[in-house]
């Protein structure tokens, strides 16, 4: 064997379709982080990989779930919940996964983000949040902050709406399992992913991540390695803070930590119940 | 379940066919005239160990019931005019991703919300060409509470023999008549699932097809690895922008429906063998359609009904053997004219006369026969 032929293989390339590489994803972007979370963190529960389903809906980080080699469904443009509920109440056995950007999950999917929260399935959503549509070309999204340039709110203007703040929608929709994290607190943010899995009810995991290609370069954020540091500088951990006081200013502030994890009857289960109810008046 | 009989409407009968036909996933938004398919299954599905759920919206739901669908569950969904204009990208969606689904729609007056409480055949042109590109679809078209039950079993046998999603397409008179409903016993009635993987996992590719054009279908955490995608896609099911790609792809699906029309298409010939004059009508208008020809044949006009009980895949052979056979072809609808279009395309010189009626009450049987008296 030459030495051009000994390639090291990733400790995570095995829940990975690796005859799909080289992916699509640009230099310096976050999503690659999340994707090795999301595999370390199912790695780390050790449930059988082949019991778990990961969908996604439309954009850079709605093309994660076609690196996975499990069952993985690439949906329409915000409707990656909609699909992972009918999936999950139809076969409660499955680890339903979603991963997805923010402008999938916020804007065209906000509504069935926030009653998917309301119901209480238990399916666990992870967000890239990149401030933009990145597969498009960069254009404001519903978490672009106020006066930030993007290819639809150009200079000298700037967005002219305000965002959300996904940490608190979620929240205030009932999700019972709330983090945020920045793509650079790799080890925090797959623990809560964990926690998120494991967690019986619906879980919103929010990665802050960078989109130099397109956000960083319209608002003059540096390469990919300076605003990963820049994620690192601004990041103020605080476990356990009432998401309603979970800020994110991306210039000076990022609120990161676990903000909710309470218990609440999970949506299937409470199915379950109902039909054994019906089924036993009706035997009456 | 041994037979049952009922005094009930069309709706209920389409619920209850779906149940016997094996569905035990209903996702749905209620809308006028669908709304009793709503409610039925809210009390039946929990009974049979199943699931109801009320989805935020009509995308939601058509989109939940894919997913179910690749649980390997017979999955539905129930709405009308307004709702399955939002329904359509997803249509598109379970097109590409070749997804045994249920769609029904109870078609009520419009555009837009028109007429929640009346009928209307709007929706022929929108159940075949509402989602983007190029597809095939299957449409069928009850005209009694009976064939309400009998074509939602038959919408799910089609469903998962061909891996598509088809319409049971019904005027909101079929969906709110009530009339006597035989449901069969469970053993008197062919159902259809669709194909398993035979292959190891290894050797699986999720949209390679069999001689059938369909291919085998996986579900979730049954061991067999998938990636399903909206997207162009290879028989791997990796995206590709490969001009080829698309070319096969498109054309395989549908070539599915259509190289399979004849076993699809479902007619009723109505005294139609000595015919110099054919009705050809669906839904509620076939009926009065019926009842016109009698009336006709009692004065001596020779007159016959054809009845479309599906409109898509279209009969195009038989309309044009249909238009050598007679000298005159009258389309009943209750619209502008949507099936009128695509008759007089297959009917070379043969006059055709519509019968539009975009109103709420479908054609009444003398009105039918005050134009059939005026072609003869």
């Amino acid at each position: 064997m030459t030495a051009a032929e000994k390639v090291l293989t990733h400790p995570m390339a095995k829940y990975m379709r690796t005859d799909r590489l080289p992916w699509i994803y640009c230099p310096g972007c976050s999503i690659g982080i999340v994707t090795n979370m999301i595999a370390r963190a199912i790695e780390k529960l050790d449930i059988d990989f082949e019991k778990i389903a990961i969908v996604s809906g439309i954009g850079c980080t709605g093309r994660v779930s076609g690196y996975f080699k499990t069952g993985t469904f690439h949906t329409t443009h915000g409707r990656s919940i909609a699909f992972a509920e009918g999936l999950k109440i139809a076969n409660p056995e499955l680890e339903v996964i979603v991963v997805s950007g923010d402008g999938d999950i916020a804007a065209i999917g906000g509504n069935h983000l926030i009653h998917a929260c309301r119901r209480n399935i238990d399916i666990t959503v992870v967000c890239v949040n990149n401030f933009n549509y990145g597969m498009t070309g960069g254009q404001f999204g519903p978490t672009t902050e106020h006066g930030r340039y993007t290819q639809t709110s150009p200079r000298p203007l700037g967005d002219i709406e305000w965002p959300f703040n996904l940490v608190k929608l979620a929240a205030s929709s009932g999700a019972t399992f709330v983090a945020r994290w920045t793509a650079v607190q790799v080890r925090r943010a797959t623990r809560s992913i964990e926690r998120g899995i494991a967690h019986k009810g619906f879980s919103f995991i929010e990665i802050v991540g960078a989109c130099p290609t397109s956000y960083g370069r319209s608002n003059q954020l540096g390469d990919g390695v300076a605003m990963h540091r820049h994620l690192l500088e601004v990041a103020d951990i605080q476990n356990g803070l009432p998401p309603h006081e979970a800020e994110l200013e991306y210039n000076s502030r990022i609120v990161c930590g676990e903000f909710v994890d309470i218990e609440k009857p999970e949506y299937t289960e409470v199915l379950r119940e109902a039909q054994a109810k019906m089924q036993q008046q009706k035997r009456k | 379940m041994p037979e049952r009989i009922m005094f009930t409407m069309g709706d209920v009968a389409c619920a209850e066919g779906a149940l016997s036909a094996g569905c035990r996933y209903f996702g749905g938004y209620p809308i006028t005239p669908a709304t009793e398919i709503a409610e039925w299954m809210s009390r039946r599905m929990p009974e049979l160990g199943g699931a109801y759920v009320q989805y935020e919206d009509e995308i939601a739901s058509i989109t939940s019931v894919i997913g179910a669908s690749w649980t390997g569950t017979k999955a539905m969904t129930a709405t009308s005019g307004p709702g399955i204009s939002l329904m359509q990208e997803a249509v598109g969606l379970a097109v590409m991703t070749e997804t045994p689904l249920v769609i029904v729609n109870i078609m009520r007056g419009g555009p837009s919300t028109g007429q929640p409480t009346r009928g209307q055949q709007g929706d022929v042109m929108q159940a075949k060409w509402g989602s983007h590109g190029d597809y095939q679809i299957i449409a069928l078209t009850p005209a009694s509470v009976q064939e309400m039950f009998d074509q939602t079993v038959q919408a799910f046998n089609l469903a998962e023999q061909y891996r598509v999603p088809v319409f049971v397409l019904a005027d909101e008179t079929v969906g709110h008549m009530r009339e006597r409903l035989v449901i069969p016993d469970e053993k008197d009635l062919k159902i259809v699932s669709r194909k398993k993987p035979t292959v190891s996992p290894e050797e699986y590719l999720p949209f390679k097809a069999d001689e059938d054009l369909v291919p085998p279908m996986a579900t979730f955490g049954s061991g067999y690895q998938f990636y399903a995608t909206g997207l162009t896609h290879d028989e791997r099911g990796y995206p590709s922008d490969k001009e080829h790609i698309q070319i096969e792809l498109i054309t395989r699906l549908s070539d599915k429906i259509r190289k399979n029309s004849d076993k699809i298409i479902d007619l009723e010939r109505f005294q139609l063998d000595d015919a110099d004059i054919a009705v050809i009508a669906y839904g509620t208008p076939s009926r009065s359609a019926k009842r016109a020809i009698r009336m006709a044949r009692e004065e001596g006009i020779k007159v016959g009904l054809l009845r479309l009980k599906t409109v898509w895949p279209f009969p195009e052979k038989t309309i044009m053997d249909l238009a050598g056979e007679v000298k005159q072809i009258i389309v009943a609808e209750q619209n502008l004219g949507q099936v009128y279009h695509m008759v007089r395309a297959y009917t070379g010189t043969t006059p055709v006369r519509l019968m539009a009626k975009p109103a709420g009450m479908p054609q009444l049987p003398h009105e039918i026969f005050d134009v059939i008296k005026e072609v003869a």
